[in-house]
């Protein structure tokens, strides 16, 4: 079988450690790769857009499962689909969106795996109202290490099923998932784009008007101070029915063929992101948004996915690579999220990308969302005192009961993962029935002792 | 049905060539490591920065030493500031033949982040310019000893694919001085080790950073003369960080003596020679 001997990083480029990559061609491959696999076990890989450390594997098995990408079976009346797991939603949405279904959760970027959106139970700018990617899982096919397939439902099987929804991919190697997807009518979204002066406004307006919208995001700007702190631009959206389409546009409402514009350079210098271009970009992004437009119609592309446009655009942050932080705190813990933009502000975080929305409930042991305010944001990792910074504002998301994402970290202290993850020694018990050789590793795992 | 339009392959293959760093660096992603092994743990620059990775996230340290009672005090300091697993093992720089097995036990338990070489001895200068046997020892101290320590250390951070070496060297190995050129050609030689070993080791997972001190405080350094630029322990500790934050190659200590020594390797030989150093 082929492997190959690769340094790899996860999407923020910042720890390349180095594993043996397996391409499993079809099933029965997976079984043989991990049961060959040594005592530093082995992981799956999707298309490496976790941020962090979560699809390596140093010194042990990678399984790079993006050339298991069959559709199995689509039932376009009841509109599901099984795919296999390293089909991408990229893949998955050029082939299902003209026929007028939409996935149920889309990430910021068409370029994730199904098997990766279900090992992150990944979330989209919907989560207040449908939850998260595993929560449109209707079944899936988990090969364990022990040489079992089992068929996981969240009616039949709930503890291995919600053990592996978010479980980082350590409980197995998902191979195949059966998905519910959305009816659309169009391939377009009905937007309502407006400016928040501040963050008190921000959140007003979101804890007040966001049930009434399918998506709602906001985007802030971490460089502003003083009274314009945490200034943002609110961005809400439904999907577009026919009827709001121009009657010459009806014959193609559900087009769907997005293209990559422009690609980032193989290089850049490391401080190309610092506090005077984000500022300059944040000025710009800030001022180009409407101060109040509504109705205004968006590609599914331009609304979920505007970074899909520049190809490896990550590589923008230079040989030094950047980190992605998120964190959740329940309702009733605003106070936090002030609190951390203001230190963020106060430490003149070049943050270009700080989004903040609102959670419903999650259901994974180990799944991030649950009920409260989610901020995530990108931070160049040479940022001088960026360690000190985000150690510090772990424990005030602590106090504040709320955890960090860990299919996004790179740097989190282990000792708080047992308090931000309660359900914790739940997982690890189903996870030692399930891979009772503890086979499944990575990078992630071993950093933060999961296993 | 293959769900992947063809004309996708090419740009998703290159998405995925790019994940492949052209760096390496330790295991969390801004520079902290949670598992530590010195060798030669006694002195006080591998003590200023054992503390100060504690301090930071370091919880596993292995201290490896002559005399590994006299590291008793160390041990129970790095504890109390938050270390949960603190060993300290036996080693003899010297004993050539002792060290595979001394790396082998080093390595059993866990995966090591961080390994520090910090032992080495200066020699009385007047006394290894022109003995023989002391001058032979001091080498044998400093390189054989290095070399043969770092090479299973090198084995073992290969078949886990990660970890970090940090080599204490000085800015005597830069360019080799009269005041005392046995020690400056210890440094020159494990110094250059060094650097061509962590060019051999690019796309290995493991990253070596040479540091290169000037004249630190030290017990080693007691009774002599301070010289211009001197340091302390704990600021080269702090480099130290800086560089694992940043994964560099090469740090200096303090770090514009860097630039002192790049103009003093190309200083014309008939003056250098004449110089007080």
């Amino acid at each position: 079988m082929n492997s190959e001997s690769r340094l790899l990083t996860g999407w923020g480029r910042t720890v390349p450690t180095r594993s043996d990559v397996h391409r499993p061609l079809a099933g029965d491959d997976v079984d043989a790769m991990l049961k060959e696999a040594d005592d530093r076990g082995a992981i799956a890989r999707g298309l490496g857009r976790g941020y962090g450390d979560v699809a390596q594997n140093a010194g042990g098995r990678v399984l790079d499962m993006t050339s298991l990408r069959r559709v199995r079976s689509i039932d376009l009346g009841a509109g599901t689909i099984t795919v296999d797991a390293g089909f991408n939603l990229d893949a998955l949405m050029r082939l299902i969106v003209p026929l007028g279904w939409f996935v149920a959760v889309t990430p910021g970027t068409r370029h994730v795996t199904v098997g990766g959106a279900i090992a992150s139970d990944i979330h989209g700018k919907n989560h207040h109202r449908d939850g998260s990617f595993c929560d449109h899982v209707l079944s899936m096919e988990l090969r364990t290490p022990a040489g079992e397939h089992l068929r996981l439902t969240a009616d039949d099987t709930p503890d291995e099923f919600w053990a592996t929804a978010g479980g980082l991919g350590l409980t197995g190697v998902v191979t195949e998932a059966t998905l519910q997807l959305l009816p659309i009518e169009t391939s377009r979204i009905r937007a309502d784009t407006q400016r928040c002066s501040d963050l008190d406004e921000l959140m007003t307006l979101m804890h007040e008007e966001d049930e009434r919208y399918r998506y709602s995001v906001a985007w802030i700007d971490c460089l502003a101070r003083g009274t314009s702190m945490g200034r943002a631009v609110l961005s809400r959206g439904e999907h577009a029915s026919l009827d709001d389409l121009a009657v010459d546009e009806r014959a193609t409402a559900l087009a769907f063929d997005p293209h990559t514009r422009l690609a980032a350079p193989p290089w850049a210098p490391p401080g190309l992101l610092n506090r005077l271009t984000v500022r300059a970009f944040n000025e710009l992004w800030f001022r180009k948004a409407p101060r109040h437009d509504i109705g205004g119609l968006e590609s599914i592309s331009w609304f979920f996915h505007p970074l899909d446009s520049v190809s490896g655009w990550n590589r923008l942050y230079g040989r030094t690579g950047f980190v992605q932080y998120q964190f959740v705190v329940p309702f009733g813990q605003e106070d936090a999220v002030r609190e951390s933009v203001r230190r963020l502000s106060e430490a003149r975080t070049p943050s270009f990308l700080a989004v903040l929305k609102r959670f419903g409930p999650g259901h994974g042991l180990l799944s991030f969302p649950m009920a409260g305010w989610t901020l995530a944001l990108d931070i160049p990792s040479a940022l001088p005192g960026l360690a000190r910074l985000l150690d510090d504002l772990d424990d005030l998301v602590v106090g504040a009961n709320g955890r960090v994402y860990l299919a996004k970290d790179s740097r989190l202290r282990p000792e708080l993962l047992a308090i931000m993850y309660p359900e914790l020694d739940r997982w690890r018990e189903i996870r030692a029935r399930l891979d009772p050789d503890a086979v499944m590793c990575s990078d992630l795992a071993r950093r933060l002792q999961l296993v | 049905m293959d769900g992947q339009p063809a004309s996708e392959d090419r740009s998703e293959a290159e998405d995925r060539s790019s994940h492949v760093a052209v760096g390496d660096a330790v295991k969390d992603a801004l520079g902290s490591v949670q598992s530590v092994l010195v060798l030669g743990g006694g002195s006080d620059i591998a003590r200023a920065t054992v503390k100060a990775l504690v301090a930071d996230r370091a919880r596993t340290v292995t201290l490896a030493a002559r005399r590994p009672e006299r590291l008793d005090d160390l041990a129970l300091e790095l504890k109390e500031a938050g270390a949960t697993d603190v060993r300290l093992l036996t080693f003899d720089a010297d004993d050539l033949d002792s060290h595979p097995a001394f790396v082998a036990d080093a390595f059993a338990a866990r995966d090591i982040d961080l390994v520090l070489l910090a032992f080495g001895v200066l020699g009385d200068a007047d006394r290894t310019r022109v003995d023989r046997r002391a001058t032979l020892d001091l080498l044998h101290t400093n390189v054989m000893g290095s070399v043969s320590v770092l090479m299973p250390v090198v084995e073992r951070l290969k078949a886990q694919g990660h970890g970090t070496i940090v080599v204490l060297s000085s800015v005597a190995g830069e360019r080799v001085r009269k005041s005392n050129f046995p020690y400056g050609a210890s440094k020159a030689a494990v110094d250059g080790f060094c650097s061509g070993l962590a060019d051999f080791l690019q796309g290995s997972g493991v990253h070596v950073m040479v540091v290169r001190p000037g004249f630190v405080d030290t017990k080693m350094t007691a009774g002599m003369d301070r010289k211009p630029m001197s340091t302390t322990p704990e600021k080269v500790a702090d480099v130290i960080v800086a560089g694992l934050r940043k994964g560099s190659d090469t740090v200096w200590a303090p770090p514009p003596i860097r630039w002192v020594f790049a103009a003093l390797r190309h200083l014309p030989r008939a003056l250098f020679r004449r110089l007080d150093l």
